[in-house]
């Protein structure tokens, strides 16, 4: 079987795989970082948005030895200790989910669309940047509040943070 | 998915060794066409050549009439490139319409014309700007390149390595999105060249990206919305689904034809005052 070496939430990984294992099914599977959904396994959904070098992905796919030598960031990574992400911290503040199944992939965009867009997010980005994220329960109204909220918090976020992102 | 023996490619060379070397053997870039094909199991490799760690496949270079992108460029980098920006603003707006953020963080430009999706973006642009495909073996003018629905001229052990962009005078694309898949229902790219204008439909064409020579004809005349208006393409040739039927993808290809050329003009007007 190949072998795998790649960085997720800072931890050094190396796997004996079936070529086949998508990215999501290592991070699910291998590492139990149950985290990050598989919603569709069509791409459609965005419920498996990791970053990947930074940027998001469908986790569904991406081949996990497409990803040999990148560094791979969950919602398992976002918290510091027990303090959550700014990010995080708005969906609960607003309300920005009911059955959390999209959650994860939904706050994984999020913090990628702020670092690509800023942090004064009007509603229709926010709105348009989320095309490739399904939600089923909530409407989407908090979900853009949420992200809207979320990145205002990121600018003013310990400078601690901020050094880690 | 079915099995496959992966292969990391270092060099174009080994690519191509490779694809030559094994059997029933397939490139994959971004993977963002691919692996769901492979899921559904209308693509089975036995061998999957992997471009990805292949340094130099994704630069943009700009050249004094055109601009060339790598096949691995993706579409986030082409969307965000200064060089795409400034000298072909339709393109970099072409290439940040493609699907979602994630997939453009993905798909490139080279997997997305090899793929020649009937509606995918890409195509409409290559074949309105008359750019020129190059490969590991020629260059192949996009008129010649694409050949139907999923085809190409690319023969089997073929790679693209980049595509060159020659810049137009004027360009703008008009995309009317599938409500549900994002994908072009019908997009429309015009393109005014020194000595001509060029005008593709993607997302309409049963066989896949074409041209229509009637409004190539009257925008030489005056590249003005107005010179298409009463013009209109046959709903004959063009497919008709559950999203929306031929006559109505003919309606819209007309509308856009027109948007298209106002945008471009617009565009045009806007750096004028600059
Ligand atoms: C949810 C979703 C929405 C999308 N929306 C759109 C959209 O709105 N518009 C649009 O145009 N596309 C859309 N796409 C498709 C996307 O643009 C793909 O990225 C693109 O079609 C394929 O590029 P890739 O790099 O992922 O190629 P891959 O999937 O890796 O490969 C595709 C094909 O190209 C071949 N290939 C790849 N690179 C080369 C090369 N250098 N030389 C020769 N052959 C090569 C492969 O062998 C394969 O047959 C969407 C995809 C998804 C998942
Ligand atoms: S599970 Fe990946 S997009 Fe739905
Ligand atoms: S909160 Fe249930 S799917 Fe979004």
């Amino acid at each position: 079987m190949p072998t795998v070496s790649l960085t997720v939430n800072g931890n050094p990984v190396h796997a004996d795989i079936d070529p086949r294992t998508l990215l999501v099914q290592l991070l699910r599977e291998n590492l139990r970082l149950t985290g990050t959904r598989v919603g569709c396994d069509t791409s459609q959904c965005g419920s498996c948005v990791v970053h990947m070098d930074g940027k998001a992905v469908k986790s569904c796919t991406v081949l996990t030895l497409q990803a040999e030598g990148t560094a791979i960031t969950t919602i398992e990574g976002l918290a510091l200790g027990e303090t959550l992400h700014p990010m995080q911290q708005a969906f609960r503040d607003n309300h920005g989910l009911q059955c959390g199944f999209c959650t994860s992939g939904m706050i994984m965009t999020a913090v990628d669309m702020v670092r690509r867009k800023g942090h004064a997010l009007d509603d229709h980005t926010i709105r348009r940047e989320l095309e490739g994220n399904l939600c089923r329960c909530t409407g989407y109204h908090n979900i853009v509040k949420s992200i809207a909220a979320g990145a205002r918090a990121m600018e003013s976020a310990d400078p601690l943070r901020r050094a880690a992102e | 998915m079915y099995n496959f023996i992966y292969h990391r490619a270092a060099g174009l060379r080994q690519a191509q060794h490779m694809l030559g070397e094994f059997d029933d053997a397939k490139l994959i870039a971004g993977g963002q066409s691919l692996l769901p094909m492979m899921k559904l199991r209308l693509a089975a490799p036995a061998n999957l050549v992997d471009l990805g760690k292949i340094a130099g496949l994704s630069d943009i270079e700009p050249d004094v009439r055109s601009i060339s992108i790598g096949a691995m460029a993706t579409h986030f980098e082409v969307h965000n490139s200064a060089v795409v920006q400034e000298a072909l603003p339709a393109l970099a707006e072409l290439a940040g319409m493609i699907g979602e953020p994630a997939v453009r963080h993905r798909g490139t430009l080279g997997g997305s014309i090899a793929h020649n999706d009937p509606t995918a973006d890409y195509p409409a642009a290559c074949l309105a700007l008359g750019a020129t495909i190059i490969t590991t073996e020629r260059r192949i003018p996009a008129d010649a390149f694409f050949t139907g629905l999923f085809e190409t001229a690319l023969m089997p052990d073929e790679i693209i390595t980049a595509v060159s962009f020659p810049l137009a005078e004027k360009a703008a694309y008009q995309k009317f999105r599938n409500p549900a898949s994002r994908y072009a229902m019908v997009g429309v790219f015009v393109a005014k060249h020194a000595s001509d204008v060029r005008v593709a439909i993607t997302g309409a064409g049963a066989s896949g990206v074409f041209r229509v020579p009637a409004f190539e004809e009257a925008l030489q005349g005056r590249f003005s919305p107005e010179a298409l208006e009463g013009l209109t393409v046959s709903a004959d040739g063009l497919t008709g689904d559950l999203h929306a039927s031929a006559p109505y993808r003919a309606h819209l290809i007309g509308v856009l034809a027109r948007r298209a050329v106002a945008a471009a003009n617009e565009r045009n007007d806007r750096s004028d005052e600059l």
